[in-house]
């Protein structure tokens, strides 16, 4: 956290402008939790409405009933063996393969987006500015029709005797396709930033260009690095049209496409799924609770410089 | 005199050899990313390519590209560019549908969102970047809790604030509006009512959406602008406004544009927003490319001519987001 160094003492102007900027801030605050508190009303609401029918955040009778029944019944629609509730998911079983899906894609796409990205930034060589806009164009089309040949090319793949199409691994895969483009733009665009005197001297002193790159551009680029964790983990959190197209077994199945299960053809259980929807959003809060500190931390690259 | 284009022919030779080295290396640091992207995006892109060149239906989605056997039984007519004809010329059996206008809101909706999304976003990460902000940690965390519920979830959340009986929207100001279906403003403002209400109250869900990824990527970004460059504008006595216009900004640049770039492109795209909040009502009128193209594929089963609509929006993002590269020189090389 970037604190000055010396200690202000809080004068008339430092308080009132302190005062303006929270007045700002707790606008903006209402706004963004104005939505999600009608959501969390809905999850304590017993009526398991789709509306409130008035604006109170606490709804008559509100209980924790609704998110009790998420967070350790079974999921009936998602068994293995049918009728069988002990073969029914569980939400933390759910939470696991998304945890997993979410972490492998996160890893993937930092790895292998920031070795691209590195290059990108620091070599001159032929197609440098082809390959670049050939990353973004990968995300331009919509997926109207893409998802069949997908399917076709995923199950024709095959790791240990499996489809690649039916495993966490193969999605991870998949989403990490669609978090590198960001991932490496966005790196890419930080790299710049770092000095590049820095990594002259090191290669004048006969450091590898793969040793330059570990130890010198990467420590340097923790808040770009972060935000490409944040965005591709929430790639592979969010998503469920893929999964539900991929995965046939239900015990790989993630939180994403519990949640999409819930809304049925003809009734939806409206509280459990407000439940749902407010517990899917803890994880990411506390990931980026637990990054924060590494997106503001920006000290190192100012004290490279002269 | 031999010896010396002797040389010289040695030191070219070796010119081009460490050339080659520069560049065998820089690709085999981007061929992991490349292999995940071409088995990803690249085989079923071309895949769609070809889609849009044939009449493909539903009888056809038994053709298997790996399986030979089903090449002839079940796939599809070539048809040229017909598709692409039919879609330029408005000539498709849907209703309210006309190729030009739908390209034009498309590009007002995109325009209009990444303005408003980078615009809070960057503003608000210097807010809270400022000095001795009481409780920054905090807010900054629930300030990403809408790019963090799924996007679906928002949208159907927004979807049922809009509600003309029981939406939070009415209710809260004591309002008795139909935002999404009704084709005619109900109250005029000069120069904005050309849109639907439909297309304000997307574009509110969207930028609620929108803005928080902005934020976060201009709070890593703000971390690289040297604090030595604010002390030196200091000794200068710069104005507030003379330091945000020739520090912060000009610093931000590199790490915005590549987030501005592809937040046109994702909003050019956005799917979850219209297809639930307004279903590109009333009367086609927030109808975006894409769910056009979804609407072609499910409604009326013409997988050929979504798949040249694909490819059609593939080459207005291209051309745009070339422009875009040439204007601002993203591509280039940090050292260039």
């Amino acid at each position: 956290m970037p604190e000055p160094k010396v200690k202000k003492p809080w004068t008339r102007d430092a308080v009132l402008r302190q005062v303006g900027t929270q007045a700002m801030l707790l606008a903006v605050l209402a706004v963004v939790m104005f939505p999600v508190l009608w959501v969390l009303s809905l999850a304590l609401d017993p009526r398991n409405i789709s509306k409130p029918l008035e604006l109170t955040l606490i709804p008559p009778g509100a209980s924790f009933e609704a998110f009790r029944k998420v967070l350790f019944d079974p999921f009936t629609n998602l068994c293995t063996v049918p009728n069988d509730l002990d073969s029914c998911m569980t939400f933390s079983d759910l939470l696991i393969n998304s945890l997993l899906v979410a972490l492998t894609t996160s890893v993937l796409a930092v790895v292998v987006g920031a070795s691209a990205a590195y290059a990108f930034s620091r070599f001159r060589f032929w197609g440098r500015q082809i390959g670049m806009i050939g990353f973004i164009a990968l995300i331009m089309m919509p997926a109207t029709g893409v998802l069949a040949p997908l399917f076709v090319l995923m199950n024709t793949i095959r790791i240990g005797g499996e489809p690649l199409r039916k495993t966490l691994l193969g999605l991870a895969i998949a989403y990490t396709a669609t978090a590198l483009p960001f991932a490496i733009w966005n790196l890419k665009g930080y790299f710049d930033t770092v000095p590049i005197d820095l990594e002259q001297a090191a290669l004048v002193d006969g450091a590898s260009p793969m040793r330059v790159y570990t130890r010198i551009v990467l420590p340097l680029s923790t808040p770009a690095l972060a935000v490409t964790v944040l965005f591709s983990f929430m790639a592979g959190w969010t998503e469920f049209i893929l999964a539900w197209l991929f995965l046939d077994d239900p015990s790989r199945f993630t939180l994403a496409m519990a949640l999409r299960g819930m809304q049925g053809q003809f009734t939806t259980p409206w509280s459990e799924f407000a439940a749902m929807s407010v517990l899917m959003s803890i994880p990411i809060l506390l990931l980026f609770f637990g990054l924060q500190r590494w997106i503001v931390s920006g000290l190192t690259v100012g004290s490279v410089k002269g | 005199m031999a010896i010396a284009t002797q040389d010289a022919t040695v030191r070219r030779r070796s010119r081009r050899k460490a050339r080659l080295q520069e560049n065998a290396r820089a690709w085999a640091y981007i061929l992991p990313a490349g292999l995940v992207m071409l088995v990803i995006s690249v085989f079923p892109q071309m895949f769609q390519l070809w889609m849009s060149f044939t009449d493909f239906r539903v009888a056809n989605l038994r053709f298997n590209i790996f399986d030979p056997e089903t090449w002839d039984r079940f796939g599809p007519a070539w048809i040229g560019i017909e598709n692409y004809v039919r879609i330029i010329e408005s000539d498709l059996n849907i209703p309210n549908y006309n190729f030009s206008r739908l390209l034009f809101f498309t590009f007002v909706w995109a325009v209009v969102n990444v303005i408003l999304h980078v615009s809070l976003g960057v503003g608000i990460a210097m807010v809270l970047n400022g000095e001795r902000v009481i409780g920054r940690r905090f807010y900054r965390a629930l300030f990403i809790i809408p790019w963090a519920l799924p996007a679906y979830i928002s949208a159907l959340t927004w979807r049922n604030m809009f509600d003309p009986t029981f939406g939070a929207v009415n209710q809260l100001f004591g309002i008795d509006v139909d935002w999404l279906n009704d084709p005619i403003p109900p109250f005029d403002i000069p120069g904005l009512s050309w849109l639907p209400l439909a297309f304000y109250a997307v574009l509110i869900a969207n930028t609620w959406l929108g803005w928080p990824f902005m934020m976060v990527v201009a709070t890593g970004a703000l971390q690289s602008i040297p604090k030595e460059l604010y002390e030196a504008v200091d000794i200068d006595g710069a104005t507030k406004w003379q330091k945000h216009w020739n520090v912060t900004f000009p610093l931000l640049r590199p790490a915005m544009v590549p987030a501005i770039m592809l937040g046109f492109i994702w909003t050019f795209n956005q799917f979850n927003v219209i297809f639930f909040i307004s279903e590109g009502g009333p009367l086609g009128a927030t109808e975006i490319l894409v769910t056009q193209a979804y609407k072609l594929v499910a409604e009326n089963q013409l997988y050929g001519v979504a798949s040249a609509f694909a490819v059609v929006v593939f080459f207005i993002l291209l051309v745009i987001t070339l422009i875009q590269n040439r204007v601002t020189r993203a591509t280039e090389a940090a050292d260039a």
